[in-house]
């Protein structure tokens, strides 16, 4: 951003209270900065003034305006309001839905000194992020979202009604359960939510329109022995295998009826929504907080905040990017708010007034001028896991006093075994890294087999890396439930990854009654 | 831009997901309440109550990886004096120093806490307890009237006339006699008109003169509103039973008394209040101790303090003979009364309780529960075999007539069954 400072102007509020002009000018104010100096792209931006109370509500059912109703969001609302209360936490300042148009919400509590980082940091900097940001170019229909959070509200409550609050309970609690396990990692068709609805509706409408009593009534022809097919044969008939169990379940599980099986849909859907999200936390953190930085920064330098707001604005923008040291009790692994913010700052220095050991590491960036167009680019371009591979500077590493640490539960000790010097860097970049890949942090499970002719146990296979086995309790309860949604027996078994040996199996047998009872 | 308020918008979108949440966890929420509900003073126990229960049952299982074994790898900051190769204690619950990785949900939420709203806790609390149909012979002597609704009359004064009643009416009946409405009058007036200035011939004039005179003269036969649909609010006097109910605590406190026999009594107090509370408009309740001799305390001191002395139950009985003539008259009162002790009296003044129970207490009571509470395990003598002096004295009293109730309590899992087949008993006997 270049450095001029123009002609000091009148402040844009005064004091801590806000209101809808001096909202509506600081916004301006603030859209001029990131539209015409940052050259930000922003979806058209809806700002919503809402109470603490509906701020819980909000994050508590994961963020979103509307949700369908379910316990887990009791219970998160519960905790989280218990946190508030006790002053664990603080609430969070904004909540900013990727949507057109893009939602954020702004707290009536908060200062007017807030309100202002608020908009900078949500309605620019997240905003910014969603609309420009590959993946969830890709990933996401941000025309769609609200309307199809809408249609799945209506559809559940409708489902209640139908089929009771239990029966409701125990699809979305079992889908719930595999929601990690419900995305499509790589785009097969861009999942566009208002087709999906209109979708939904055609096939109701047809289910509706075709329904005749009497097949009920047709004899069952006594199935003989079918010849049975070849393994691979069958496998490529059930598009085996297939990680995303929820997809799996909702096409094939033989005892589904059609509502079930939309709920699934459903839930998928919305995990397939935020997987994008969850790959780029520190990316879209970081983006954020290094807009809301920026812009504060030329509010201040023009004149159009004073000093005493600018005060307040450091004060709560460095305890955001606060990064605790992992000796120290507030350690809680690595803050992607801080973690973020200096990286992006370090591409901006990188690009502006690089050092030797810039030009030697990032060739292609160091000394090219325009940080600001560096960082817009790093924005669009990658998720996490490249975006530390790319862009973890060696001076930054020092900077944070990186190290890497092996646990091997065979010995008695950690290791230290890299440090942030000359031999380290590489390593503990690449192990950064590692710690964002979503690929390597999920458990890689897979559905490998079942035979529908036969007793159709469905079998799933965990390929175990490093030797870190699955939570034994958890996995057991996850895989009652796909048993519920399957119907029949399921098996999983966890396999090393470089011996294929077996090293654990866990088995639930067939539910009782049919379907999900 | 655009900025919208939301703030008016309904609050407490989560109350549905709460209720979900609260019946999903049934279990251990009544559980926690039952906890709770002993740390608690009788008359605050109405307030909305802060529970801790187990994530356990809430538990939001997902495939994730186990917190121990194999081998991992972690990049944290900070580092002040490694250098490569350097070995670290591994600290204690084994991890590392690593963070909040893993599992989203589950290691780390052992339990939590909410806070449960002044009808969520008691409904939980009361649950499995069946209000009993309390004796009502004092209720009936009623002291206040009010005034409520009753229906509609023909007669009354202007003021409670029934606008919507009355207009219904009237409409019902010019629709069932016909009445001309007012705009078929103006068209045949129209029509009249109409033929008069056309010139028409003097026979069909006067064809539609007579029409509209016929029409006229039947709105007027056929008032808009007659006398007779008019209504009035009616309104009787009922009898308003007087609504309060005054309640005893008794308890003996002498040195014999164990922490764990007031918690007993405690929660029984508690229950018996909670009772009447939901029964009556108000209700008071009077503390009395006795150990040789009866006092009047407040709540804290009735539990909590530590006195010891000799035990005479007709201390108590007396006290509260007092205090009833004193404040509590037992003609606009309902008087109940619950007594714990262990059981112990003097010899000698085993008459002079009885008598005074027989003839002064039991008379002024609504109903006299007496629980003899014993130590958790003191399976013996008490419980078995040998009746208590207090036990038999009152044994003697008791009889299908009088509203005496007798329980023995031994542990606090006793406590809700016996309040309920104390009432419950009474209902049957009623």
């Amino acid at each position: 951003m270049t450095a001029v400072i123009t002609r000091p102007e009148a402040l844009l509020y005064d004091g801590v209270e806000w209101d809808y002009d001096k909202i509506k000018r600081v916004y301006d104010a603030v859209e001029h900065i990131a539209l015409k100096e940052m050259g930000l792209d922003v979806y058209p931006n809806q700002i919503e003034v809402i109470t603490a109370e509906q701020m819980l509500d909000a994050y508590s059912s994961i963020g979103m305006p509307l949700m369908y109703k379910h316990w887990s969001f009791g219970k998160h609302f519960a905790r989280d309001e218990m946190m508030y209360r006790k002053g664990y936490r603080g609430l969070a300042y904004e909540i900013v839905i990727n949507s057109s148009p893009c939602i954020s919400y702004i707290m009536e509590e908060n200062t007017m000194t807030m309100q202002t980082l608020v908009i900078a940091h949500a309605a620019f900097g997240h905003n910014h992020f969603f609309k420009n940001n590959q993946l969830f170019q890709q990933w996401t229909d941000a025309e769609g979202i609200l309307d199809y959070l809408e249609f799945a509200k209506t559809y559940i409550t409708h489902c209640e009604e139908r089929y009771g609050h239990a029966a409701v309970e125990r699809v979305l609690d079992a889908a719930h359960a595999l929601m990690s396990q419900g995305v499509h990692k790589y785009p097969k068709k861009r999942s566009d939510l208002r087709t999906e609805q209109r979708r939904e509706r055609e096939r109701q409408e047809y289910q509706d329109q075709t329904f005749n009593d009497l097949w009920r009534t047709v004899p069952k022809t006594a199935a003989g022995p079918r010849p049975a097919k070849s393994v691979s044969e069958r496998k490529k008939l059930l598009g085996l295998p297939e990680e995303n169990i929820l997809y799996f379940l909702e096409k094939k599980a033989p005892r589904l009826e059609h509502w079930q099986r939309e709920i699934l849909r459903i839930v998928r859907h919305i995990s397939q929504y935020f997987y994008p999200q969850k790959q780029t936390k520190v990316m879209n953190e970081g983006c954020a907080t290094y807009v809301h930085y920026q812009i504060m920064s030329r509010l201040h330098e023009t004149g159009q905040i004073s000093e005493g707001a600018f005060l307040e604005f450091l004060h709560s923008h460095t305890s955001v990017v606060f990064q605790p040291e992992f000796d120290d009790k507030r350690f809680s692994g690595i803050n992607p708010y801080a973690l973020g913010f200096a990286m992006m700052q370090d591409i901006a220095r990188i690009a502006e007034t690089p050092t030797d050991e810039d030009r030697q590491w990032f060739p292609d960036l160091a000394g090219r001028g325009d940080g600001m167009a560096a960082v817009r680019e790093a924005w669009a371009n990658f998720r996490d896991e490249s975006f530390v591979l790319q862009y973890l500077s060696p001076q930054l590493m020092r900077k944070l006093k990186l190290f890497s640490v092996r646990d091997d539960a065979e010995d008695p000790y950690l290791l230290v075994d890299h440090i942030h010097n000359e031999r380290g860097y590489r390593d503990i970049r690449k192990k950064l890294a590692r710690q964002y890949d979503l690929g390597h942090l999920e458990p890689d499970i897979q559905i490998v087999d079942v035979d529908l002719a036969g007793d159709r146990k469905l079998i799933l296979q965990h390929r175990v890396t490093n030797g870190v086995l699955l939570d034994e309790g958890d996995a057991k309860a996850v895989l009652r439930h796909i048993a519920n949604l399957w119907g029949y027996e399921v098996q999983l078994i966890e396999v090393s990854a470089i011996s294929e040996a077996i090293l654990k199996e866990h088995a639930v047998t067939a539910p009782s009654g049919i379907g999900v009872v | 831009m655009n900025i919208i308020d939301r703030r008016l918008n309904p609050q407490g979108k989560s109350l549905a997901n709460r209720q979900r949440f609260l019946r999903r966890a049934k279990e251990q929420v009544v559980k926690a309440v039952r906890d709770a509900s002993g740390k608690r003073g009788i008359q605050d126990i109405e307030n909305g109550e802060k529970v801790t229960i187990a994530a356990g049952g809430v538990r939001e299982p997902s495939f994730h990886r186990a917190s121990q074994g194999g081998v991992r790898d972690y990049v944290v900051p900070g580092n002040k004096e490694y250098v490569e190769g350097d070995t670290i204690q591994r600290p204690d619950g084994g991890g590392g120093g690593r963070g909040s990785e893993g599992s989203a949900d589950g290691e780390g939420e052992d339990e939590f806490r909410f806070v449960l709203s002044r009808d969520e806790f008691l409904d939980i609390f009361l649950e499995d307890l069946e209000l009993p149909d309390l004796v009502k012979q004092k209720v009936k002597q009623s002291e206040s009237h009010t005034l409520t609704r009753a229906g509609y009359s023909v007669s009354g004064s202007p003021a409670n006339l029934n606008l919507v009643r009355t207009m219904r009416n009237s409409l019902s009946r010019r629709i069932a006699l016909k009445r001309p409405k007012r705009d078929e009058i103006r068209e045949m007036e129209e029509l009249l008109r109409e033929a008069e200035e056309a010139g028409e011939d003097a026979e069909q004039i006067q064809a539609l003169r007579e029409q509209l005179e016929r029409i006229v003269l039947r709105s007027r036969r056929i008032p808009f509103i007659d006398p007779i649909d008019v209504r009035y609010n009616r309104f009787e006097t009922v009898p308003k039973p007087i609504a309060q109910a005054v309640m005893f605590c008794l308890m003996d406190v002498s040195g014999s008394m164990t922490e764990h026999m007031k918690d007993l009594a405690k929660r029984f107090f508690m229950l018996l209040y909670l009772f009447l509370k939901r029964r009556y408009r108000s209700v008071d309740i009077v503390f009395i101790r006795h150990t040789h001799e009866a006092k009047e305390v407040d709540e804290e001191t009735f539990f909590y303090s530590t006195e010891t002395g000799g035990t005479v139950v007709s201390t108590a009985l007396e006290e509260m003979r007092k205090v009833v003539e004193e404040r509590y008259p037992h003609n606009e009162w309902n008087i109940y009364a619950a007594q714990a002790s262990d059981g112990d009296n003097m010899s000698s003044d085993n008459a002079k309780s009885a008598t005074l129970l027989r003839d002064v207490i039991l008379p002024m009571c609504q109903y006299f529960a007496y629980i003899e509470v014993a130590a958790e395990h003191n399976m013996g003598l008490s419980a078995l075999g040998r009746e208590t002096e207090l036990w038999r004295t009152y044994k003697q009293v008791q009889s299908p007539e009088r509203p005496l109730a007798m329980r023995r309590v031994r542990s606090r899992r006793e406590i809700f069954p016996v309040f309920r087949e104390l009432f419950a008993r009474e209902k049957a006997g009623a």
